[in-house]
């Protein structure tokens, strides 16, 4: 099946740039990142906080199946409703450092959108290790996730 | 493709995934990675033992201690880790229209 989610990697860049369009309108894709209910839902985190303003800061706790707790940040360096946001990343404790993040939300027709997220990472070689283990990111929902591909794979 | 699968195996554990994760930043013997978990020193040996197998870490002696080090090679023959990530990002996406789409109908 075809995936909507793409990604863009080059190698040697210390970027990479996911892009996807939504059967969504705009308003409504954009809330799925303003609502904190709402992400917890999709991402599969516990929100504890979430200030939609420019310099605001976000926090995120995952618990792995182990019960181990995870921990991401980031703070908003611009946040322009149904438009733009620009944020930094940080998974707590881990060795990956900052990411820079600019998401651009764009209205295809009333009915669809669309995201263009670009990742910035200290180093290429960083970027590639955080692609590399992909599950560092949201690793409990990720666990079940991988799971399946691992299942479809055998 | 069994060495492929393997290494999926290896790494949808979350141990593992932190193992991997901590020696992204620096070769380790297996007790100082046993220090940043709370299972026993057996458990964590295991693990190692597991992604030594598939050769995503390798050991080297140094004096009388081994370190674990990632294996660079192996790591970059799984190149395509960004199928999994792309699929990962994909999920997370897809939950987000269908939570949308019955946000809206809800409305």
């Amino acid at each position: 099946m075809e995936l909507k989610t793409k990604i863009h990697a080059e190698d040697n860049q210390q970027q990479l740039i996911i892009t996807r369009e939504f059967e969504l309108p705009l308003a409504l894709l954009f809330q799925a990142y303003a609502d904190a209910e709402i992400v917890e839902q999709w991402m599969g985190t516990k929100v504890l906080k979430l200030e939609n303003k420019n310099h605001g800061s976000f926090r995120f706790e995952t618990t792995d199946p182990k019960g181990n707790k995870h921990y991401f940040n980031g703070t908003y360096h611009a946040y322009v409703p149904d438009t733009r946001i620009v944020r930094t990343f940080e998974i707590e404790n881990a060795p990956f450092g900052v990411q820079l993040e600019y998401l651009e939300f764009e209205s295809l027709t009333p009915d669809t959108s669309k995201l263009t997220m670009q990742i910035i990472y200290r180093s290429a070689d960083l970027r590639d290790q955080m692609l590399k283990l992909p599950f560092a990111q949201g690793m409990n929902m990720a666990h079940n996730r991988l799971q399946e591909i691992v299942r479809k794979l055998n | 493709m069994e060495s492929r699968r393997d290494v999926f195996q290896a790494i949808a554990d979350p141990t593992r995934r932190a193992i991997l994760m901590l020696l992204a930043a620096q070769a380790l013997t297996p007790g100082a990675i046993a220090e940043n978990f709370d299972s026993s020193r057996q458990t964590i040996s295991k693990h190692i033992q597991i992604l030594t197998e598939c050769e995503l870490v390798k050991p080297r002696q140094d004096g009388r201690e081994i370190f674990y080090y990632i294996n660079a090679k192996q790591m970059s023959e799984v190149a395509n880790f960004i199928e999994p990530f792309r699929k990962l990002w994909d999920d997370r996406f897809n939950k987000l229209e269908s939570i949308m789409k019955n946000y809206k109908s809800k409305k």
